[in-house]
C-alpha cells in the first residue's frame, strides 16, 4: 500500500522544459486569470459584484499548470477560490464575471454565484464553498470514472486549511485504498484563512507531510513556478490514468490579497508580503520566457489580447439583465420544478 | 406473492434493480461481506461482484461525498448509513451538497442516488441509535424522503428510489426489520409521493408513518371494536414529496385529523400536515387537530423507558377518543 516510491518524483525529475506553443498558453492562461481577477476586484469597489468573493491573485501557476496538463473530459473540483480553475478549463470568461455580478449571462444564471462556479461541459464539476466537502466528491466522481474504464482523472483544489478537516483525510484513505484516479492539490498559501496555518498544524507541510500517513507520496513544489506545476500535474495525471492511485500534490503559493473582500490581509508581515511579491508567478514568468529567447512583442500581444478578452466580458456582463425572476424557484428537481407536494 | 421481510426485501429490491440497471452500485460499512449489520444486505456481494457490492471504511462523510460524485457522473450509487443518527456526522454533504447543488448550478446535473438507512427506535440502542430523523431531512429542500411500512412498502418504495432521477433518504424502521407481509415476487415498484389509504372509516382520519402505521391500524381496529368508531388510516409512505390530495380527501370526508409521528415533537411532519390542513381544509373540519408525538426529548434506553415514550396503540385511541367527546 504504501506508495512513497517517489513516482511522481522521478517523472518531474525527467521532465524536459515545455514547448514554446505550450509555455506561450501556460503564460496566457496566467494572464487570463490574472487580469479576470483584477477586474473582478474592480468591479467590487464599483459595488457591482455583491456579496463576497475569493481572489486567487498570485496563485495563478497552479491552476494554468493543471488546466494545461488535464484531458478536456478530466473533472476539476475547485474551492470557493475557484474562479481561476473554472476558467482555465475553457469556460467562459463573460459566464464567470456574469456570475460573480448576478446577471442572466452568469454561468448559472446568478444562481450559483463566486463561490458555486460549475460547468459540467466543460468539466469543472463544481466550486464548493464547505472547507473539504468536495474532497470526497472528487473521489466519487473518480470511481465512476475507474467503474466506467473512461480513463478520467479528477482533480480536487483545496487550500491548507482543509488538511485540518475530517473529510481531508476520510477522502485521501478512500481514495488510496480503492486506488482511485483522483489528484489531490493542496493550495498552500500560509494562512488558513486569517491565522497562519503554521500556528493550527502539528506538522511542517500541511498536506506533504500527511502523505504517507494515507501511504502516499509526500510531493512538496513550488506553486508559483508554471512550468513545475505543468510537468507535476502531468506525472500525477499519467499515474492515475494508468492505474498507479491517487496523489496528494502540495504548493507552495500565496494570495497577493486578503482572504476575501471583507479582508485587507493585514496579518500578514510587510517583508513576508514584499518576498512573494518577487515570487509573483506572472511577472517571473514573463522574464523567465524572455530570458529563454521569446520576444517581447509575443507576451505583449497576449497581453493585449487578454486585456480585450476581459474587456469584453466586462461589457457584455454589465450589459446583461438581472435573471428572470421566474427561475428563483426551479431545478430542485431533475424534472425542473421545486413542487414537494400534490 | 411470497412472504418476506421487511429485511429480506431490502436486499430483493437492491437486487431487482441490480440486474435490471448495471449502473447501480451500492457501497456502505459491513453491507457486502458481512451482508449488513441488520443481515438487510445478504446475497447481493455473491450475485453482483465486489466492484458493484463494495465494504467502506468508517468514513460517512467519504461515503457520502463518492455516492454523490458518482451520482453527477453517470451512475446510479445506493449509500448505506447504518444507523440514520450518523447523518449527524455527514450532514454537510447531505445537505449542503447534494441536496443544493442541482439548483446552484442552474440545473446542469442530476443526482439519481439513494441513501438507506435505518431509522427509529424500538430497539432499546439508545439516544444515538435510535432516532427518527425523517423530521431532519423533510426540513431540507432538495431531498426525497421516503419511510416504507411494510415489507411489500420496502420493495416497492426502494425500488422507485433507486430509479428516481433525483437524491432519496430512505430511512426503513429498524424495529420493522422482523415483519413479514406478502411481497410480489416479479418487478414490484410503488411510485413515491403516492400516500397508502390502508383502512377506510368515515370519523376520523389517523396518518401514520413508518413503524406508526401497525400502531395505528392496531388502534383502529379497537376503536372500532370497543368503542364504535371508524377510523381511517393513511401510510404517508413518502414525506417529499407529499400526497397532500389523499390526505385531504380523507379529512373532508371525517373532518377530523389526527398524526402519529415517532420523531421528537417539534417541527415534525405532522406539524406541517397540520398547518397544511388549517390553511387549506379548515372549513371541514369538526375538531382540533390531534398529534400524537415521541416527547421532545431523547429515546432512553430501557424498554419500559422507550414503550412509555413511543406512540402506542393505546395512547393513540386514548387521543381519538379525546377527540370525540
Amino acid at each position: 500500500m504504501n506508495d512513497s516510491n517517489g513516482q511522481i518524483a522521478a517523472a518531474i525529475a525527467q521532465a524536459t522544459t515545455p514547448d514554446t506553443d505550450t509555455r506561450l498558453e501556460l503564460y496566457r492562461s496566467m494572464q487570463a486569470c490574472r487580469m479576470m481577477e483584477q477586474r473582478a476586484y474592480d468591479l467590487f469597489m464599483q459595488n457591482l459584484i455583491k456579496g463576497t468573493s475569493h481572489l486567487a491573485l498570485g496563485q495563478e501557476a497552479v491552476a494554468a499548470g493543471f488546466g494545461a496538463a488535464m484531458r478536456k473530459d478530466d473533472y476539476s473540483f475547485c474551492t470557493y477560490r475557484g474562479h481561476n480553475h473554472t476558467l482555465v478549463r475553457g469556460v467562459s470568461m463573460t459566464g464567470i464575471l456574469g456570475e460573480l455580478m448576478g446577471r442572466e449571462c452568469g454561468l448559472l444564471s446568478g444562481k450559483g454565484g463566486s463561490m458555486h462556479l460549475m460547468s459540467m461541459e466543460h468539466g469543472v464539476l463544481g466550486s464548493y464553498a464547505i472547507i473539504g466537502a468536495h474532497m470526497p466528491i472528487a473521489a466519487g466522481a473518480a470511481w465512476s470514472a475507474q467503474y466506467r474504464k473512461s480513463g478520467q482523472v479528477a482533480v480536487c483544489f483545496f487550500g491548507d486549511g482543509t488538511t485540518n478537516i475530517g473529510a481531508f483525510h476520510e477522502s485521501l484513505n478512500f481514495a488510496a485504498i480503492w486506488s482511485l484516479p483522483v489528484v489531490y492539490v493542496c493550495e498552500n498559501n500560509l494562512y488558513m484563512e486569517y491565522t497562519p496555518i503554521s500556528q493550527v498544524t502539528a506538522v511542517e507541510n500541511p498536506a506533504a507531510d500527511r502523505a504517507s500517513a494515507h501511504g502516499l507520496e509526500p510531493v512538496l513544489i513550488d506553486g508559483n513556478d508554471v512550468d513545475l506545476v505543468f510537468a507535476t500535474a502531468n506525472a500525477a495525471l499519467d499515474k492515475a490514468r494508468s492505474g498507479g492511485g491517487p496523489s496528494l500534490i502540495e504548493v507552495q503559493t500565496y494570495r497577493h490579497g486578503g482572504h476575501s473582500r471583507a479582508d485587507p490581509g493585514k496579518y500578514r508581515p510587510d517583508e513576508e508580503v514584499a518576498a512573494w511579491m518577487k515570487r509573483d508567478p506572472v511577472v517571473t514568468y514573463r522574464q523567465r520566457l524572455l530570458d529563454a529567447g521569446i520576444d517581447a512583442a509575443s507576451l505583449d500581444a497576449i497581453d493585449a489580447e487578454v486585456t480585450a478578452r476581459v474587456d469584453k466580458a466586462e461589457e457584455t456582463a454589465r450589459n446583461s439583465a438581472p435573471p428572470s425572476l421566474d427561475i428563483a424557484e426551479t431545478d430542485l428537481w431533475a424534472d425542473g420544478s421545486s413542487s414537494w407536494r400534490n | 406473492m411470497a412472504q418476506l421481510s421487511y429485511r429480506e426485501a431490502v436486499s430483493a429490491a437492491i437486487a431487482q434493480e441490480m440486474r435490471r440497471d448495471d449502473n447501480v452500485v451500492f457501497i456502505g460499512e459491513d453491507i457486502a461481506a458481512a451482508g449488513g449489520v441488520f443481515k438487510t444486505t445478504e446475497g447481493l456481494l455473491d450475485e453482483f461482484g465486489p466492484i458493484r457490492v463494495r465494504d467502506t471504511p468508517i468514513s460517512e462523510q467519504a461515503i457520502l461525498g463518492a455516492t454523490m460524485g458518482a451520482a453527477m457522473t453517470g451512475l446510479r450509487p445506493i449509500a448505506e448509513i447504518m444507523f440514520s443518527d450518523f447523518f449527524a456526522v455527514c450532514w454537510d454533504i447531505v445537505v449542503n451538497q447534494i441536496a443544493k447543488t442541482r439548483f446552484m448550478s442552474d440545473g446542469q446535473c442530476t443526482f439519481p442516488l439513494v441513501i438507506r438507512s435505518a431509522n427509529g427506535g424500538g430497539a432499546r440502542f439508545g439516544a444515538q441509535h435510535s432516532q427518527s430523523i425523517e423530521n431532519w431531512a423533510m426540513a431540507v429542500p432538495g431531498l426525497k424522503v421516503v419511510a416504507p411500512s411494510s415489507a411489500a412498502d420496502v420493495k416497492g418504495l426502494l425500488a422507485a428510489a433507486i430509479r428516481d432521477p433525483d437524491p432519496v433518504l430512505f430511512f426503513e424502521q429498524k424495529s420493522l426489520y422482523g415483519t413479514k407481509c406478502d411481497v410480489p415476487e416479479g418487478e414490484h415498484v410503488v411510485p413515491l409521493g403516492k400516500a397508502n389509504v390502508l383502512r377506510e372509516g368515515s370519523d376520523v382520519t389517523i396518518v401514520a408513518l413508518a413503524a406508526m402505521v401497525p400502531r395505528a391500524m392496531k388502534a383502529a381496529e379497537t376503536l372500532q371494536q370497543e368503542h364504535g368508531i371508524s377510523a381511517t388510516v393513511i401510510d404517508v409512505r413518502s414525506l417529499v414529496p407529499l400526497d397532500t390530495t389523499t390526505i385531504f380527501k380523507s379529512v373532508s370526508k371525517t373532518g377530523r385529523l389526527v398524526t402519529v409521528e415517532e420523531n421528537p415533537r417539534l417541527c415534525g411532519w405532522g406539524a406541517e400536515i397540520s398547518s397544511l390542513v388549517a390553511e387549506e381544509l379548515f372549513w371541514d373540519l369538526e375538531g382540533p387537530i390531534v398529534r400524537v408525538t415521541t416527547p421532545h426529548c431523547p429515546l432512553p434506553s430501557a424498554d419500559a423507558l422507550e414503550d412509555a415514550v413511543m406512540p402506542s396503540a393505546e395512547r393513540i385511541v386514548a387521543n381519538v377518543l379525546k377527540l370525540a367527546d
